[in-house]
């Protein structure tokens, strides 16, 4: 069942983010974009990450595309007309994509099982009782502080100064976003 | 919530052909804003694999996700504000006509 759930939303995602690389206008390669990001939420919460799902919806879907939408409305582009590269470029992308799917498409038959002998061969990765002890302590973490918790912990106790600096870094996105977008200061 | 562990291979497939479309997307079109839309695709890729192993590392595999999603809010903001001032200086957004730094 919950197979089944998760291969139609990846059919989704993958038929979206293909009409979203086909189609003319930058407007529906933006409203295409969002389709995906919406059933990529729904796979989130298939893989037990209910917070990361509902943050993909806010800040993703909403914020992000919004953002999008409004700078292609902003440019008024006019009539869409086709934008592809030549056929040389057809054929270069269809090989290098085509190489990249096939090197990662092999993860299609990573397991825990197989991910449990790779880290039990290289002992020095991790030792993989404290590895899957770690999943297992994140999901009863889940069911006693909640979703929300079970992210907030490591956030604001193991990564709290890279979870400060980014608050720097969005600081110095919106004082370059303004000086680069503004005419005239 | 342990049954999503058996999802672990087809959600890293799945983010291997999501990533895979976003660089067919970036060789292929010459489009900037739909450039910067296929970027967003393959950092959605990223973020999908980063989910699906989170399931056996633990949380912190969903705090990068936190980090990545601010990172890329980031990036959308200036590039989108680039794109902007280059619009009004080429009147085009068409990357053949973006071609200052050839000379």
């Amino acid at each position: 069942m919950l197979e089944a759930v998760f291969y139609v939303f990846a059919a989704v995602a993958v038929v979206t983010a293909s009409m979203c690389i086909l189609s003319r206008s930058a407007m529906s390669a933006v409203l295409w974009l969002t389709a995906t990001m919406l059933s990529l939420a729904a796979l989130y919460v298939l893989l037990s990450a209910e917070f990361i799902a509902a943050i993909q919806v806010l800040v993703y879907a909403g914020a992000v595309m919004v953002l999008f939408l409004f700078v292609v409305m902003l440019l008024n582009l006019g009539q869409a007309t086709t934008d592809m590269r030549g056929p040389a470029a057809l054929a270069t992308t269809i090989v290098i994509a085509g190489l990249l799917a096939i090197q990662l498409f092999a993860l299609w038959s990573y397991t825990p099982a197989r991910l449990a002998s790779e880290v039990a061969q290289a002992p020095q990765l991790s030792d993989p009782a404290t590895l899957f002890a770690a999943g297992q302590i994140a999901r009863d973490e889940a069911v006693s502080r909640g979703v929300v918790g079970a992210v907030a912990v490591p956030l604001f106790q193991v990564y709290l100064v890279p979870f400060e600096i980014t608050s720097v870094l969005l600081l110095a996105a919106i004082v370059g976003a303004v000086v680069l977008a503004k005419r005239r200061l | 919530m342990t049954d999503g562990m058996a999802l672990l291979g087809p959600a890293l497939g799945l983010s291997a052909i999501l990533f895979s479309i976003g660089v067919a997307g970036v060789l292929l079109r010459r489009n900037v804003i739909v450039l910067f839309v296929c970027i967003e695709l393959m950092l959605n890729a990223v973020n999908l694999s980063f989910v699906a192993l989170a399931q056996l590392h633990g949380a912190s595999g969903q705090v990068m996700v936190f980090f990545v999603m601010t990172v890329a809010a980031a990036e959308a903001a200036v590039g989108l504000a680039i794109i902007l001032a280059i619009f009004r200086h080429h009147q085009s957004v068409d990357l053949q006509n973006i071609n200052l730094l050839r000379g």
